[in-house]
């Protein structure tokens, strides 16, 4: 499967990745190889095959509706590249 | 040298025990010997204050004796491990400054048993990879070198600080995680013991996600029982993680009789691939001759799945990074890189922020979960995994554990290896398999290349016996003999 430009693009605009117009046709290049190597996987018969969804046979977990933890506000914060008045901070998405 | 730093894991916490020296003078010493082996950049992160603080209080309870399994012993932790109020960064630009304000399970665990951490390990950036060469911290040398050839190689990777720091006698053991075979194939490349549990057995609460399904914590040490002690105390059920498995942990060490008579091996025939240099074959030749002078039976087994599980990998891997490494967008750690608008902060902080890699595996798998391809690919590969799953499943009712060789090259030079993305995925051929079916793997040194590097066998044991596959490791390990030591 080839992949050109204007979907290495908007596979980036997916991902929120800039990728400068001058990078794409050499990333376009290298996913295709990789993809083109991927191929092969066609080969193989997969009728009646159910996709493994978890490695470990298991039943997920339940627990009681409980508090646990929380109230590390001030310590959750301090990692934000910007906060304000207890809250993160993003650019302004509302006018 | 000091004396201090040749001591293996179990000999350095039997001596504290007997009180012969101080964890001081341990930490000390592995301190010292960091700091005469920087140009290695095994460490991204040294904490030495910290160290001598853990030192002092272990020697407190050692004098008490009230000390615990792993007490004064100073270990290296990956750098992907979240330690608290210590900087985490998984080797990326984009956890720039990242202080955890919590301490993973896995870690938690050790500190509750005494250990001492000396520092975090170099990764690939947030593990993907198999030379260390894409840490934002610049590449990691192997202590080894080429006979007569001065060239540095790599140590593997994704945990390939923690291989060389181990291998170099900088720690007396590390974590790593193994996600295709991150910690089983540096342990290769550096001549050092690394395992994976089963999945599972080790929580993944607090270890920086690359992919879900696949991620592994373990141990890289110097000896098989050294890996036994360190897991004994990594492993366990924790309520954090929801795929942690939820039954009680075996006494690994227990498992190390030297006995395998009478264990089925098997041999599976599809590891033999095109074009393995003769040096892997002829070493993976001399283990089954250990196993059958030990009494055990080797079995030729079929896997027949084997020559897909690096491309599954190739879809599953992506996917799942893809997803968690969605969390990375300037809002709430690490780097930011302001835009005009919401949308333009996050492409630019995570243009800046990740290395050409991990951009390369997200977008393979934005790729392979997108509307229209999410069935021709990523569907398709979660059936193949079972297959592959299954290959293992049917080759467990003819053998009780499997033996291949780790890798199908020593370690290579920087910069070699690098012409295509995939030429660097096929090092992971014979440890992805064992990945994909989340089934406890250990790689043991057993002998040196043409040239004078070391090479590691593999064994593969079923899902929750890693007692088999110690066991089995323990007689390869005293059968290889395996002595030598890196120049560095």
């Amino acid at each position: 499967m080839a992949l050109d430009k204007t979907i290495v693009a908007r596979i980036a605009t997916l991902a929120r990745i800039k990728v400068p117009d001058r990078d794409l046709e050499s990333l376009a290049g290298e996913l295709t190889q990789i993809m083109t190597w991927i191929e092969q996987l066609n080969e193989v018969d997969v009728t009646d095959v159910e996709p493994m969804t978890s490695v470990v046979h298991q039943t997920m977990p339940m627990r009681a509706d409980k508090v646990t933890d929380g109230g590390d506000r001030d310590a959750i914060l301090k990692n934000a590249p910007q906060a304000a008045r207890g809250f993160f901070a993003v650019p302004k998405v509302v006018e | 040298m000091s004396a201090l730093t040749r001591l293996t894991l179990v000999e350095a916490r039997d001596g504290l025990r007997a009180r012969q020296f101080s964890a001081r003078e341990l930490t000390a010493a592995h301190l010292d010997a960091m700091a005469a082996a920087r140009s290695l950049n095994a460490f991204v992160t040294e904490t030495p204050e910290h160290a001598l603080a853990q030192a002092a209080a272990s020697d407190a309870r050692l004098a008490r004796g009230e000390g615990g399994a792993l007490d004064g012993v100073p270990l290296a932790i990956k750098d992907l491990f979240c330690t608290k109020d210590i900087l985490t960064t998984a080797c990326s630009r984009i956890l720039d400054g990242f202080i955890p304000p919590y301490e993973s399970t896995v870690t938690a665990k050790l500190w509750d048993a005494g250990a001492v951490m000396l520092g975090k390990t170099s990764l690939d950036e947030f593990a993907m990879g198999s030379s260390n060469a894409t840490s934002c911290y610049g590449p990691v040398e192997n202590p080894w070198r080429r006979r007569g050839d001065n060239r540095p190689l790599v140590p593997g990777g994704s945990s390939g600080g923690s291989a060389a720091a181990v291998a170099a006698r900088l720690a007396l053991g590390a974590t790593g995680t193994d996600t295709g075979g991150s910690i089983r194939q540096p342990a290769s490349f550096c001549g050092v013991v690394g395992m994976k549990p089963t999945y599972g057995r080790c929580s993944r609460w607090g270890v920086i996600a690359f992919a879900s399904s696949l991620d592994h914590p373990g141990p890289i040490t110097r000896t098989v029982r050294d890996a036994a002690l360190m897991l004994q105390t990594m492993a366990g059920h924790d309520p954090k993680d929801a795929t942690s498995a939820p039954i009680s942990v075996p006494d690994f060490a227990a498992s190390l009789t030297g006995d395998i008579r009478g264990l089925r091996i098997g041999i599976p025939q599809e590891y033999r691939v095109d074009g393995m240099p003769h040096e892997i074959e002829a070493l993976w030749r001399r283990g089954v001759e250990w196993i059958r002078d030990a009494g055990a039976e080797p079995v030729e087994i079929s896997l027949p799945m084997t020559k897909y599980a690096l491309a599954t990998y190739y879809i599953i891997a992506p996917a799942e990074a893809s997803s968690n490494l969605a969390r990375y967008d300037g809002v709430r750690f690490g780097l930011r890189v302001p835009g005009d608008s919401l949308d333009a902060m996050y492409e630019n902080t995570r243009a800046a922020g990740f290395g050409a890699e991990v951009k390369r595996r997200i977008l393979i798998g934005t790729y392979v979960l997108s509307a229209g391809y999410y069935d021709a690919y990523y569907v398709r590969a979660q059936k193949i995994r079972t297959l592959i799953a299954r290959d293992f499943q049917e080759a467990f009712t003819r053998c009780d554990a499997i033996l291949t060789p780790t890798t199908p090259s020593p370690a290579f030079a920087l910069g070699e290896k690098q012409d295509d993305p995939i030429t660097m995925y096929l090092n992971d051929v014979f440890t992805v398999p064992a990945d994909l079916a989340g089934l406890p793997a250990i790689s043991v040194p057993a002998g040196l290349s043409d040239d004078g590097l070391p090479l590691g066998l593999h064994v593969i044991g079923r899902a929750f016996d890693e007692e088999t596959m110690f066991r089995v490791a323990g007689a390869i390990e005293s059968a290889a003999a395996f002595t030598a030591e890196p120049q560095r």
